[in-house]
């Protein structure tokens, strides 16, 4: 599907640079800011008040209100969202910083042509090879999201490029080694938990082929790449990365922090003794859960009162489609991707690794 | 958001993380395991920070003028709002969404939360639950023996307190309110950050520690009871122990096992 990539590459090249270079020097850019927000008000001083500006304001805020600011989040419900917002953070930061610098390589010093030469030509056989180099990517889905970003900008077809985000973070060695560890009496978890994600990213990539636009996929734009050294290349690569997938990460952190705080453990009691239900019940958790893919078998593990199946799908599920996930996927791709990508995922994840766990467990 | 306020806020955020990292404050949130890689890439997040200042103010060779511009063009720069983050509505300067990425700033160099105690020990079930194993080491020499909560707890539930059998045993966790109004001793494990840790629960008979504020951390002696509890929470059994004695210690430096 050549039309594909071509039509998700130029806009960030020749649109970029054109608002890159255009109102350099010039007045205001009116332009860009007029469709973000309506920041009417605000607009005389943009030419006094920057975002640096507003950064020191902010902080000198934060330092001299720190004292009510700590009494008021002391509420042990409180407290525990923070705890818990602060370690996701925490945790994902080293992965998406690994994803992170990955991508800005891929994006500055790995040539289009090995990407044409590495995979095979037809995207439908390109959707199995992107899948099965999930193995090789060891890290959760934090990562994973603006790495796959970039390949498609780099020219990979999107197709493979997204069976790769969704087997990288379940399939590779790490996340097999855990599971393992968490599930020490049946090996047939690490099993079904590697086949049902393969099978679900490679039916993910087909579906793409066969129903996926490619104006759907927004590629954020990166003026700064066009025309810059390599150096200045990669770290402004390495910056907007950081900033853009870092930021959505946020959304996603406060949302699990929330669900792991509001929702108590009790409820699903009732629901783990229906099969159905169960399955459910697990593969809605595990959307509003978002733990990293290296930690959910632990999870899943200690979830003993379901059964195998239901827990498989928890581990199917969690690293393809999760709060901050789909928060992410709606940065680094765009709105009208993500509403359509993760509950299509959804679908097939919850399909897939219940076929499995009825043929496997 | 523009490039100057991306590269301080990286550079905050590099610098929260190295400075949590190098601090055992990071031992509240994850495993002991990933304090380098939290350095490293906290160090890649002050650099991200350095180089994006570097190519930004130094003067540009070829007219590169972004700087004025940039400037005035980020308007709304109301951070936390994530209803305003489209994550494109941001034309040619950053991303709003960027702001949020002082919460976790604020998080850790100015609030630093605690970690995770009696409130997360009621919410969850105990951790002890179907991970049958019956093949345990001897119990470590010493009288009292130092075991921990978990150690203590998996013995004593899957193979009957048959390796503890009629010895002494130490172990430090917290008093957290019990389901039946009296206080257990819990501990959190963590497999990978805070938002999977789950507690350990042990039940207490004999010389039981009355009256302490819930988080209070103690360390108990005491041999193994026959006794089991229920967790209401996830159905499991609490395992008990027979204290001797117990006194007061400080929390220890990773709260979690």
């Amino acid at each position: 599907m050549p039309s594909t990539t071509d039509s998700s590459a130029p806009p960030v090249g020749p649109d970029g640079r054109a608002s890159a270079t255009g109102p350099a020097g010039a007045g205001p850019p009116d332009v860009p800011e007029g469709e973000a927000a309506s920041v009417g008000p605000r607009r005389s001083l943009g030419g006094r008040i920057g975002s640096v500006e507003v950064l020191a304001a902010l902080l000198v805020l934060l330092i001299v209100f720190r004292a009510p600011l700590a009494d008021a989040l002391s509420a042990p419900r409180l407290q525990t969202w923070t705890t818990v917002f602060v370690s996701v953070l925490v945790q994902a930061v080293p992965f998406l910083v690994f994803g992170v610098l990955l991508s800005a390589v891929i994006a500055v010093f790995v040539p289009r042509s090995f990407w044409a030469r590495a995979l095979p030509r037809h995207p439908a056989l390109a959707v199995p090879v992107a899948s099965a180099a999930g193995v090789v990517l060891p890290g959760c889905e934090c990562g994973s999201v603006p790495i796959a970003g970039s390949l498609i900008r780099r020219g990979v077809t999107p197709a493979a490029a997204l069976a790769f985000l969704l087997a990288a973070p379940a399939v590779n060695p790490v996340v097999l080694a855990a599971t393992a560890v968490a599930f020490p009496g049946a090996p047939e978890m690490v099993l079904g938990r590697a086949v049902a994600s393969l099978v679900v990213a490679m039916v993910m990539g087909w579906l793409w082929l066969r129903l996926g636009r490619a104006d759907w996929i927004r590629l954020p734009r990166r003026p700064e790449l066009d025309g810059a050294s390599r150096g200045a290349a990669f770290w402004a690569a390495v910056r907007h990365d950081v900033v853009h997938a870092g930021g959505f990460l946020v959304v996603g952190a406060m949302a699990a922090a929330s669900i792991n705080v509001l929702v108590p453990e009790r409820w699903l009691q009732t629901l783990a003794d229906s099969p159905v239900l169960s399955v459910l019940a697990l593969a809605v958790l595990a959307v509003l859960l978002s733990i990293c893919s290296e930690a959910d078998a632990f999870v899943a593990a200690s979830l003993s009162q379901f059964s195998l199946t239901s827990r498989l799908v928890f581990l199917v599920v969690g690293p393809m489609v999760d709060l901050k996930l789909i928060s992410m996927q709606a940065g680094v791709f765009g709105r009208r991707f993500a509403v359509r990508f993760a509950p299509a995922t959804f679908v097939v994840a919850v399909g897939v690794a219940g076929l499995a766990g009825a043929v496997l467990l | 958001m523009n490039r100057q306020a991306q590269a301080v806020v990286l550079l905050l955020l590099g610098g929260a993380v190295v400075r949590a990292s190098v601090t055992d404050l990071y031992l509240r949130y994850v495993k002991e395991g990933l304090r380098p890689f939290l350095i490293a890439a906290g160090l890649v997040l002050v650099a991200a920070a350095v180089m994006t200042l570097w190519y930004d103010l130094r003067p540009a060779p070829r007219g590169d003028a972004h700087g004025a511009d940039d400037g005035a063009d980020d308007g709304p720069g109301t951070g936390g709002h994530p209803a305003d983050d489209d994550g494109h509505g941001h034309g040619h300067h950053g991303p709003r969404v960027g702001w949020l990425l002082l919460l976790p700033v604020l998080g850790l160099l100015l609030v630093a939360p605690p970690a995770l105690g009696s409130y997360a020990v009621g919410q969850a079930g105990t951790a002890l639950a179907g991970q049958q194993q019956s093949d345990y080491p001897p119990l470590p020499p010493g009288d009292p023996a130092p075991v921990t909560v978990l150690d203590y707890a998996s013995r004593a539930l899957f193979e009957r307190g048959a390796s503890i059998g009629d010895r002494r045993v130490r172990l430090t966790g917290f008093i957290a309110p019990g389901p039946d109004g009296q206080p257990i001793l819990a501990r959190m494990v963590l497999s990978c950050c805070a938002a999977d840790g789950r507690p350990v629960k042990l039940g207490m008979t004999g010389d039981v520690p009355l009256g302490l504020p819930p988080d209070t951390w103690v360390e108990l002696t005491g041999r193994y009871s026959d006794r089991v509890g229920r967790d209401p929470v996830n159905d499991a059994e609490i395992p008990y122990l027979a204290v001797e004695s117990w006194r007061e210690v400080p929390a220890p430096r990773n709260q979690y096992e």
